[in-house]
Order: C-alpha cells, then sequence, then structure tokens
C-alpha cells in the first residue's frame, strides 16, 4: 500500500454510513498536508461497490477485504485486517459509530498507539494531527495529539465535517487484501427488526418531544383506557404522533428527552443527550422539552435550535435561535401546515 | 462464577466543569461512580444473584478515589481492589487497558469482566475493547440485555446496541461485557452494606505488583483543554394572534435565514 492517510469505510450490511465519506474528506486535507493520497479499506462480504463509491467520494484508492466470515461485523475479525491494512500507515480514519469505537479501539493495541474517537475538528501540525474532541458531555473542548506512534486513529464525528460531492468520474485502482480469517470468538444469531426512517446522527433535522408531549389534558383517552399511566402514555402517543407528522413533511428524523423516554412515551433509540444520542443537525426543533444540561449535552451544536414551549423561562430558549412561547398542541400541527405550503409538499 | 467489574471514578454529572490554565475543576461537586459503571455494577451482582460466585470491582486510580470502590461494595460486591501507582497519574486508554488487563490476571480464573458504557468525563468508551483485546477474550459490547448464560458449558447469549439495531451474538466465557443502560435499574445500595462497605479494608496494587514497572507511556498528548466558547443566542421569540399565524412567521424567518 502506498498511501499513508487511510480510510476505513464503515458499513451496516454493504450499506455506508455518510460519516465515512465526511471521513474521505477529512482525510484529503490531511493527505494534502503531509503530500501523500487517501486509501479506502472496506471490510466486510459482497462490498465491493463501496470501493467505487469511495473513490467517487475522494479516495485516490482502495482496499477491499472480503470473506463469508465477515459479512456480519465482529470487532475481532475486522481488528485483525484492518490492522494489517494500516501498520504502514501514518494516520487511520473512521466515522464514529458504535461499531468503529471498538474496532479502533482494537486496532490501537494491535499496533500500540494512539486512539482518540469523536473528533470534531482536525489540523495538522509539523506532519502531526492535531484533532479537537468533546469531554465533559461537551462542556469542554480538548486538544489531542497522538505523538511518536503510528498511525494516529482517530474516529470523526458524524456531520461534524463537510461531505464532499460524489464525482462519477473519478477512478482508482482496487486491489484485494490477503489475510486469512482465524477463529471467530464470536457467533451472530440474528437481528432484531431495524427500525427505519432517517437515522438521528445523520439527520439534516430533527423535531423532538419532551413530558410536554402528553400535556394535554383536553384530550380524552377511549373509555377502555382506565388506568392513569396508560391514559397518559395514550395522550403522549397523540403528541408524539404530531410531532411525526412535522418529522414526515420536514424529512427528518424523531428525537426525544430522556424524561419521554423514562415515561414510556418512545424508545430509547430516539433519546438525545448525555445518555442518549449526541447530534447535531441544521435545524433542531424542540417541543416541550425544557433543556435541562443534561439534554443540551446532546444539541447544543445543532445550527439552529427553535424551541416550542409553555414556559416562557424554560432553560431551552437560552439556546435557542428561534421560541415559540405556547401549547405544543396548537404549534406544532399549525407549523405542519406551513411548512407544507411552504415547502410545495 | 467469578466476576470481576472495571468501574471509574467521576465528577458528578451535575456538576459545574470549569478551566483554569488547562486545569479541569469541578469545584466543591462530590466525585461519584462512573454512572455508566453503576449498570455494570448492577449486571455483575445479578447474575452472582441466579449463578453463585462472587464479584470483585477494580478500580485504576489514586489513592483517595476509593469512593467508586466503596460504592460497589456497598452494592454488594464481594471485593474490591484499587489499582494505583504514582507512574498510573494521566494515562491514556491504551495504557489504562494495560494494567487493568493485569489486574484481571492477577486475580486470576475470570469468567467475566463487566464495563460501562464510557466514561462522562472523557467519553471515550474504548477502554473495555482495549482490555478483551490484551486479554484475547471475545469482546460483547454495548449489551442490553443477556438473554441466556450457562455456568456449565461457559456459553452466553447476548443482544448488542448497534446504532441501526439489535444483533444477537453468541460466545463463551471468559470474556468482556460492557453495557447500556437498558440493561437494568441499578439498586440503591443498602443501608447494611453502606455500613459494610464504609469499615472495608481495601487492598492497593502497584505497578510493581503487576510487573508493569517503567513498562507504561501514553500514546495520547493533549496539549490543551478549554470550555465550549460560549454562543450568544438572543433568541428571536415568534408572536402572533394564532397558532397560523405564529407558524407562518415561523417558516418565513426560517426560510429568510437559509435555515431550510
Ligand atoms: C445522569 C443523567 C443523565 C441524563 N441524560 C439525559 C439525556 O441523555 N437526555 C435528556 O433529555 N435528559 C437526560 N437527563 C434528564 C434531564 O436532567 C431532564 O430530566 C430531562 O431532559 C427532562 O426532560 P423534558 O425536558 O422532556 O421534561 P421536563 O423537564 O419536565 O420539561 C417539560 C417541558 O415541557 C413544557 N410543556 C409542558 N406541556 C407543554 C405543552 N402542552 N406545550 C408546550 N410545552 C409544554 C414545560 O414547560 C417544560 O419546560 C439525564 C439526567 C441525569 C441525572
Ligand atoms: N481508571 C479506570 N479504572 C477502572 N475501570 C475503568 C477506568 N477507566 C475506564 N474504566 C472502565 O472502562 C469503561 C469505559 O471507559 P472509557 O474508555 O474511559 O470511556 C468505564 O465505564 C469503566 O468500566
Amino acid at each position: 500500500m502506498t498511501n499513508k492517510v487511510l480510510v476505513y469505510v464503515d458499513h451496516f450490511k454493504g450499506e455506508a454510513l455518510p460519516a465515512s465519506w465526511e471521513a474521505i474528506g477529512a482525510a484529503r486535507k490531511i493527505a494534502e498536508s503531509l503530500g501523500s493520497g487517501v486509501t479506502a479499506v472496506i471490510i466486510g462480504q459482497d462490498v465491493q461497490p463501496l470501493a467505487t463509491q469511495a473513490i467517487e467520494y475522494g479516495a485516490d484508492d482502495a482496499v477491499v477485504a472480503e470473506n463469508p466470515a465477515l459479512a456480519d461485523f465482529r470487532p475481532e475479525p475486522y481488528a485483525d485486517v484492518l490492522s494489517k491494512a494500516a501498520a504502514e500507515a501514518d494516520v487511520l480514519l473512521l466515522p464514529t459509530s458504535g461499531r468503529t469505537r471498538e474496532l479502533a479501539a482494537m486496532v490501537a493495541v494491535d499496533l500500540e498507539t494512539g486512539m482518540a474517537p469523536d473528533v470534531i475538528e482536525i489540523e495538522v501540525d509539523g506532519g502531526l494531527v492535531l484533532a479537537t474532541r468533546p469531554i465533559y458531555a461537551g462542556k469542554l473542548l480538548s486538544k489531542v495529539v497522538i505523538k511518536e506512534r503510528k498511525p494516529q486513529i482517530l474516529t470523526t464525528r458524524s456531520r461534524a465535517f463537510p461531505k464532499p460531492e460524489p464525482d462519477a468520474s473519478r477512478s482508482g485502482e482496487i486491489t484485494n487484501l490477503e489475510f486469512e480469517v482465524g477463529d471467530v470468538p464470536t457467533e451472530v444469531l440474528g437481528y432484531k427488526e431495524a427500525a427505519g426512517g432517517v437515522s438521528l446522527t445523520d439527520a439534516a433535522v430533527i423535531v423532538s418531544g419532551g413530558r410536554g408531549v402528553s400535556n394535554n389534558p383536553s384530550l380524552t383517552p377511549p373509555d377502555e383506557i382506565t388506568d392513569e399511566k396508560d391514559q397518559e402514555i395514550w395522550r403522549a402517543q397523540q403528541g408524539f404522533g404530531l410531532v411525526g407528522d412535522l418529522v414526515g413533511v420536514l424529512n427528518a428524523a424523531m428525537g426525544a428527552s430522556r424524561a419521554a423516554v423514562d415515561a414510556g412515551y418512545i424508545p430509547y433509540a430516539n433519546q438525545v443527550g448525555q445518555t442518549g444520542k449526541v447530534v447535531s443537525p441544521d435545524l433542531y426543533i424542540a417541543n416541550g422539552i425544557s433543556g435541562a444540561i443534561q439534554h443540551l449535552a446532546g444539541m447544543r451544536t445543532s445550527k439552529t435550535i427553535v424551541a416550542v414551549n409553555k414556559d416562557p423561562e424554560a432553560p431551552i430558549f437560552r439556546l435557542a435561535r428561534f421560541g415559540v412561547v405556547g401549547d405544543l398542541f396548537d404549534v406544532v400541527p399549525a407549523l405542519t401546515a406551513a411548512f407544507k405550503e411552504r415547502l410545495g409538499k | 462464577m467469578n466476576i470481576v467489574v472495571c468501574v471509574k471514578q467521576t465528577p458528578d454529572t451535575a456538576a459545574t466543569v470549569t478551566v483554569e490554565d488547562g486545569k479541569i475543576s469541578w469545584g466543591d461537586a462530590p466525585l461519584v461512580l462512573n454512572p455508566w459503571d453503576e449498570f455494570a455494577v448492577e449486571e455483575a451482582l445479578r447474575l452472582k444473584e441466579a449463578h453463585g460466585g462472587e464479584v470483585t470491582a477494580i478500580s485504576l486510580g489514586p489513592e483517595d478515589a476509593k469512593e467508586a470502590l466503596k460504592q460497589s461494595l456497598a452494592m454488594g460486591c464481594e471485593n474490591a481492589i484499587l489499582v494505583s501507582d504514582p507512574s498510573f497519574a494521566g494515562l491514556d486508554s491504551l495504557q489504562v487497558s494495560k494494567v487493568l488487563a493485569a489486574a484481571i490476571e492477577k486475580v486470576g480464573e475470570v469468567d467475566l469482566v463487566f464495563f460501562g458504557r464510557s466514561s462522562v468525563d472523557t467519553d471515550s468508551g474504548i477502554t473495555g475493547s482495549q482490555v478483551a483485546r490484551r486479554l484475547g477474550w471475545p469482546a460483547l459490547s454495548l449489551v442490553a440485555v443477556i438473554n441466556s448464560l450457562d455456568p456449565e458449558s461457559k456459553r452466553l447469549e447476548v443482544e448488542r446496541m448497534l446504532d441501526e439495531t439489535r444483533q444477537q451474538v453468541a460466545a463463551s466465557f471468559p470474556a468482556v461485557i460492557s453495557v447500556v443502560k437498558e440493561i437494568n435499574e441499578p439498586r440503591y445500595p443498602s443501608f447494611m452494606g453502606i455500613r459494610k462497605a464504609s469499615k472495608a479494608e481495601i487492598p492497593i496494587w502497584s505497578a510493581a505488583e503487576l510487573g508493569l514497572e517503567g513498562d507504561l507511556e501514553s500514546a495520547l498528548t493533549w496539549p490543551d483543554v478549554y470550555a465550549i466558547p460560549k454562543v450568544e443566542t438572543e433568541c428571536e421569540f415568534i408572536e402572533g394572534e394564532t397558532p397560523e399565524e405564529i407558524a407562518a412567521k415561523l417558516v418565513d424567518r426560517l426560510i429568510e435565514e437559509k435555515v431550510v
């Protein structure tokens, strides 16, 4: 392998995460400063198309490691392959995901080098990558340098780096990596049904609901729902129904506060915040969310924040660019209608 | 079952964290058991209660960093070990994982090692995977439920959280497991537990005892740390007679500002 800057293309069952292409964009900048090219590394089974895509997004060439034993992601065999591919590299970038955090961590052990997860900014200084990453739930930023060891391993946070425009006229060499798969210590039995819709971390627009979505005393639950808790959940479902309509019009992803998750209104997969997902969409619309510090930890880097809340003193308004003081049960449907009209949907 | 749980002591998440001259401070806020590690301790205790055995909590930190271990003892762990040495100060996870792996090997005959999802101070989430790699044991990360576990055949089946969905995985012991908060509801320490923990003598293992003298150099350096620049957002409140009027104005403003 010739290039000193490598990008691992993370994918789920052959479909690349958009953040993989963002990582290629970030890698190009590093490669330019180092006077090198960018090689994409793709591991899995039936993943050749990703190599072509990676080149269109800016990789100079690609290395593919395919084997039936790699059809499902398992960190151990993937790390074996990636450590082999990256042994001579100066820099290895991966888009941040649950998989790559682990994969990068293991490669760092194999190659006795450093690894910085969830990086949001990169500079190159004297041949070394100077990365910035949030710590303390995003309250602080830390600069990180991996000194005197190679490769410097970093995972880049989704949407922190611009996604390059793909260029179908680009071409580059695609080679197959020679490797053997040893014993894999785990067996994949299956998957739970995947949740459809736009992924929170990749979404350009997120519409979220908090505890406020259940707060509409004028809604009367059907007679057969007598339990008070069930009535509350029924109300919340009506509220999230309205939020969902707005999600639909904006082709957005649905977010939630922990209070809404803990109360059983919506699954944990939708939770935004310190103990949920960290997101940074172009537009974040918070409905019936007070703006607790732990919620802000997950969405404060959103470009534009809109808050809808009954309480003019709600802390969320201190972070919001636009605010509406009002009842979300009135405001959200009106917003859906207004967007529908203006966006011609 | 011989179970180890690795716990870290961290500042309370509600603490106001500040930086002065490159030093991070959390004022008088208490140091606590890393919130994610409570789920790891709880799951270790539940397995012990179901299958018998002991749980040993291990923490790497300075000598006065015993609060996390006391909390683990108070919740019901049998043993606690502080892994501590002047040469361990400020290590990165590459080296922390080396020390923890050595401590786990010194405990000996361990079936399962539990980790939290990540530390709430460094937000890294990598130490568990690195320890697994060093030990050469299967890494079962971000586990949301243990579906089955058989101490006889030493086999377990778990569900891991991927970003897209849950992956169901089988492996055998010894293994490393990191857990997410779906897995359980951590218990509060009992009054008796707290009393027992407050009297416990916690042994300290040094670098020499782990055979790691002069062997540890971090790969990472942290040249700077600073508070996030305060963004002065003046909230523009949108007002109107009716929700429809407000909504129309808001959408106009978002289009004007090229947000949508
Ligand atoms: C260790 C730890 C980790 C945590 N992690 C997270 C996390 O990851 N994510 C997270 O979100 N939280 C997290 N929390 C919880 C957090 O502290 C708050 O409790 C939570 O965010 C509150 O959710 P909420 O804003 O929906 O509810 P509340 O604080 O109850 O706010 C509800 C808001 O809705 C408004 N409202 C009510 N009815 C209406 C209506 N009809 N129309 C309009 N507005 C209405 C109210 O004025 C209020 O402002 C964590 C807490 C701890 C201790
Ligand atoms: N100093 C430490 N001592 C014991 N366990 C630790 C330590 N640091 C991290 N861990 C464990 O590793 C997990 C992940 O931590 P981290 O990689 O630092 O985010 C934590 O939830 C703990 O279970």
